[in-house]
């Protein structure tokens, strides 16, 4: 008798519509945002994220409006993410309805936002959204760094360093996207998954590549991930939330059913 | 028609648990409020809370609750939820030392670090996600099967001196009370208004709870 691994299923929004691209490109239509969520709800997911890829500002409300609409009928941890950068897009957030928040880029260019958040707010809002690629040759240690932009700008910032000073900062919870895999259908980055969730002594999301149900549980099996994250693998009904988590019961994982 | 107020102290998002209520049961009249008037005329009384204590506390004294919450512990249904819980206890390590309402005798400490689990991984603070809820007796549970899981966020926990009074508990890894309950109060280490649809059975029970056990 534990505390269950999580399967949070990530609804990425774009105009209030849910969307799934390859590597952040060639974006694929995949439904209503609230229908979606309500059928994550009844199969089981452990907590929803929203992820607002919203290009343009006028836009920004309708992501407001998807997660009132949710909050009023799902009662599971609800999370959003893209374009948060400032205390009042947090309040507006969580008066939505959600119960916490993805700061990603904002994080980066002043680290002090994710302090001052956290101490407005409460760390358990607080969730930092990292962004890593590997830097590292081949036959090198394995080394990972932050990206901006959507995976197009360096940083230099090493991730697990910088997944620790964000713990340092207030963050109450990781969300880790290996930018190398994202979109690939080809499993997570373990290794990276590892690295950080070994070193911060917060929980970790493991996300970026899930192509299967084995990766799921290799995600918390072998990349010691506290929750795992995938989109389109449910989206588009190849899999759903409860065959998920059968999947890694068998495998000897703890989970909600 | 039934009533029920959340009280209002300025610590976290009330919108969640006020939803969840009146999801729960549509015919009862659910107030966020500040109000010592609106609190101190409504059937039932939820507290809830998020965030650290010596806020939690500095607000409750600021605003002239603590003895709004006091008396309304003394006279009908309370239910105390996360922070709301934990301020009911007699004093917490969170911060110092931090002095609580004292409703329920005991404290309130912080999980150890370098805790591990059966297979040697470091457990993670905050304790965060869906754990089992082992129940004691109590007409809250109604209609909850043992052992159900409910989503939990916290990195402190109740210890109460009276053990008679923890109606049930979780284990991480050790078990620790993660729920209180004497005469017309309970309280919830957990959150009910997140825990699906055994959370909603809970605040359900809650409305329709008369006090007595």
């Amino acid at each position: 008798m534990s505390l269950a691994k999580r399967i949070i299923p990530c609804l990425d929004v774009d105009n209030g519509r849910v969307v799934k691209g390859v590597k952040f490109v060639d974006i694929r239509d995949a439904g209503d945002p609230v229908e979606i969520a309500r059928r994550y709800d009844r199969e089981g997911a452990d907590e929803i994220t929203f992820l607002d890829i919203t290009a343009t500002h006028d836009n920004r409300d309708t992501i407001v409006h998807v997660v009132e609409q949710v909050a009023s009928e799902v009662f599971i941890p609800l999370t959003v993410g893209g374009g948060i950068r400032t205390l009042e897009d947090i309040r507006r957030m969580l008066n939505a309805g959600a119960d916490k928040v993805g700061i990603n880029s904002a994080a980066v260019f002043n680290p002090e936002f994710v302090k001052l958040a956290a101490e407005k707010f409460g760390s358990q809002c607080i969730v930092v959204a990292i962004d890593a690629k590997k830097v590292s040759a081949a036959g090198e240690p394995e080394r990972w760094e932050i990206f901006t932009h959507g995976g197009r700008k360096p940083t230099g910032i090493n991730a697990v360093d910088w997944a620790e000073k964000m713990r340092v900062y207030g963050a109450g919870e990781i969300l880790l996207t290996s930018m190398d895999r994202d979109g690939t259908k080809s499993g997570f980055d373990l290794a990276l998954t590892r690295a950080i969730s070994e070193a911060v002594s917060i929980p970790v999301i493991a996300s970026g590549g899930v192509g299967n149900l084995d990766h799921l549980a290799d995600g918390i099996l072998l990349g010691k991930a506290d929750a795992v994250l995938a989109a389109s693998i449910f989206h588009f009904a190849e899999y759903t939330i409860e065959q998920a988590k059968l999947h890694m019961q068998a495998k000897g994982i703890e989970v909600r059913l | 028609m039934s009533s029920v107020a959340v009280i209002d102290y300025g610590m976290g998002n009330l919108h969640s648990i006020a939803k969840a209520l009146q999801h729960a049961d549509a015919g009862v009249n659910v107030q966020i409020s500040a109000d010592p008037q609106v609190i101190n005329a409504a059937d039932r009384v939820v507290f809830p809370g998020v965030g650290a204590m010596r806020d939690c506390m500095q607000a409750l004294h600021d605003t002239g609750l603590a003895d709004v919450i006091r008396e309304a512990a003394a006279s009908k249904p309370l239910l105390g939820i996360c922070l709301g819980m934990q301020a009911l206890l007699s004093d917490s390590e969170e911060g110092g030392n931090i002095p609580c309402l004292n409703v329920f005798e005991g404290h309130v400490r912080r999980f150890s670090e370098h805790l591990t689990d059966k297979d040697g991984n470091t457990l993670k603070i905050p304790h965060m996600g869906w754990n089992q809820v082992k129940q004691q007796a109590h007409p809250l549970w109604d209609n909850i099967p043992q052992n159900s899981r409910f989503y939990f966020v916290h990195s402190y926990y109740a210890v109460p001196d009276h053990i008679e009074e923890s109606i049930a508990s979780s284990d991480y890894p050790q078990p620790f009370t993660c729920a209180l309950a004497k005469n017309q109060i309970f309280a919830v280490q957990f959150h009910p208004e997140k825990s699906q649809t055994v959370g909603l059975q809970l605040l359900k029970n809650f409305l329709h709870w008369n006090g007595r056990f």
